[in-house]
């Protein structure tokens, strides 16, 4: 190989044959930045530490596969090969995996996210969207084939049986899963005819709990209209996705008795309402009996037949009605009423007239003492059968 | 798009409230006679009608997809008895 004059081609092909070979499967440390997600799918990004610098590619089939969205700043392990550019003359590295330097790592980007989705008001208190009652239609976005869906679905049916619970099977890790969790919710919120939804998913690692601290989900959750329940991992994890949530439940478990009542309870109270209903009715009708009672006593005197014509069709109205809902006070009523007629009777003015008596009235009042009369007088004596005018003499 | 918005009468959420509505209003004591007896006889019924609905159901479960032109499904799966 004296002089011999390559073109830019041959060189870039030698090189390129050269890099390739060489180093095929590689493993390097470093730290993203420029980090691009193309409209494609595909990542670019550089990897840098204090002395130089690579360019690293990861192909969409292959992004899919991670676990994290690698982000600015993040310290990875990228294994891949060195590929050359032939055009550009660029060499870079075409990573097969990537993965965070360390949990550090992980934790940093969870942090970053935290203050920036924080900043933004996505975790504010007012922000968070009440927890139904007695939800109808309760829907449910995890893994189908999870421990936690069966969790939810034993303690669902055991406190409250009456609701329709509807799954949206998701992946809860790995390959895309929280683009699927995302779109579950999303969608979950087109068909829109549930009360609320829990996300959620049994315990893990970190890496295995990673999809709920991706953005994509807290966009979702925070996008929701139907309130969102999460119940990620154990009581002790905390991801972006609970922060974001109307309602961070510990466990699947937890999330099922937060959001159905206790059938128990709720059938202890109906009957309650049951016994308070028949309570408080005895009371409005023991007040109504008072009232006829009092006004029987006040008037009676003055106005007795006119008020027994009246009692009576009130008795019979409340009788009727009574008697279409409870018999035995009906009776009660009745019989109330009957011996009031008795007493109203024994002192109805027109049968102790008959006997002799004479009411005496002066301006249409009743006389009832010797000291309310004075000499000349007008005043008006009531027999049983008509009045007479008279005039006090003495 | 939700395709019928659901009825909020039918819910026993409304159903219990209405309940409550009726139990305080009785008690207030205020209610003329027949008013409170047309009160309690609706709510002799809600109670009974929620009662029922209580001990009724069994969970329902079902599984939310999308067919290929975007609509959604709902298949029913088997309960875990």
């Amino acid at each position: 190989m004296n002089n011999h004059i390559l073109s830019v081609g041959e060189l870039t092909r030698r090189i390129k044959s050269v890099l390739e070979t060489d180093f095929s499967n590689v493993s390097i440390s470093g730290e993203i930045s420029n980090f691009k997600r193309h409209s494609s799918g595909h990542l670019y990004f550089t990897l840098k530490d204090e002395d130089a610098q690579i360019s690293a590619v990861v192909w969409r089939g292959r992004a899919a596969n991670l676990f994290f969205s690698p982000q600015d700043g993040m310290k990875v392990i990228a294994r891949g090969s060195i590929t050359v550019y032939e055009p550009r003359g660029n060499y870079q590295i075409d990573c097969i995996s990537l993965q965070p330097l360390g949990i550090g790592e992980l934790q940093l980007a969870f942090e970053k996210l935290k203050q920036k989705l924080a900043s933004e008001g996505l975790f504010e208190h007012e922000n968070k969207k009440p927890i139904p009652q007695y939800p109808e239609r309760i829907g449910i976005v995890t893994s189908p084939t999870g421990a936690a869906l069966q969790d939810m679905l034993n303690i669902i049916s055991r406190r409250f049986p009456s609701v329709e619970v509807i799954l949206y099977p998701v992946n809860v890790q790995g390959t895309g899963a929280a683009e699927e969790i995302a779109e579950a919710i999303h969608n979950f919120n087109k068909f829109g005819e549930i009360d609320v939804m829990i996300i959620g998913r049994g315990g893990g690692s970190l890496e295995d709990l990673w999809a709920f601290n991706e953005e994509v989900v807290a966009r979702a959750v925070f996008a929701s209209k139907i309130p969102v329940v999460s119940a990620i991992g154990h009581e002790i994890d905390f991801t972006i996705a609970d922060f974001v949530a109307d309602l961070r439940a510990p466990t699947p478990s937890a999330a099922a008795e937060l959001v159905v009542p206790n059938k128990n309870e709720v059938a202890e109270n109906i009957i309650n309402y049951y016994y308070s209903l028949e309570q408080y009715l005895g009371y409005t009708i023991q007040s109504h009996l008072e009232t006829i009672e009092s006004l029987l006593k006040s008037y009676a005197f003055n106005r007795p037949l006119d008020l027994l014509r009246q009692y009576s069709q009130r008795s019979d109205e409340l009788g009727n009605s009574l008697e279409r809902t409870i018999s035995h006070r009906f009776t009660f009523v009745q019989q109330h009423l009957d011996s009031l007629h008795h007493r109203l009777a024994s002192v109805d003015p027109h049968q102790v007239l008959k006997r002799g008596y004479v009411m005496v009235h002066k301006n249409g009042k009743v006389i009832s003492t010797v000291s309310a009369l004075l000499t000349n007088d007008e005043v008006e004596m009531q027999f049983h059968d008509g009045k007479r005018n008279v005039t006090v003499s003495q | 798009m939700s395709k019928t918005p659901k009825e909020k009468k039918d819910t026993f959420e409304y159903s219990l409230r209405r309940l409550e509505e009726i139990v305080e209003s009785l008690e207030e004591g205020s209610v003329p006679l027949d008013d409170a007896l047309k009160l309690y006889e609706e709510g002799i019924s809600i109670s009974k009608q929620c009662i029922e609905k209580l001990n009724s159901a069994e969970l329902k479960l079902k599984r939310l997809s999308k067919d290929a032109k975007g609509n959604f499904e709902l298949f029913t799966e088997g309960t875990n008895e």
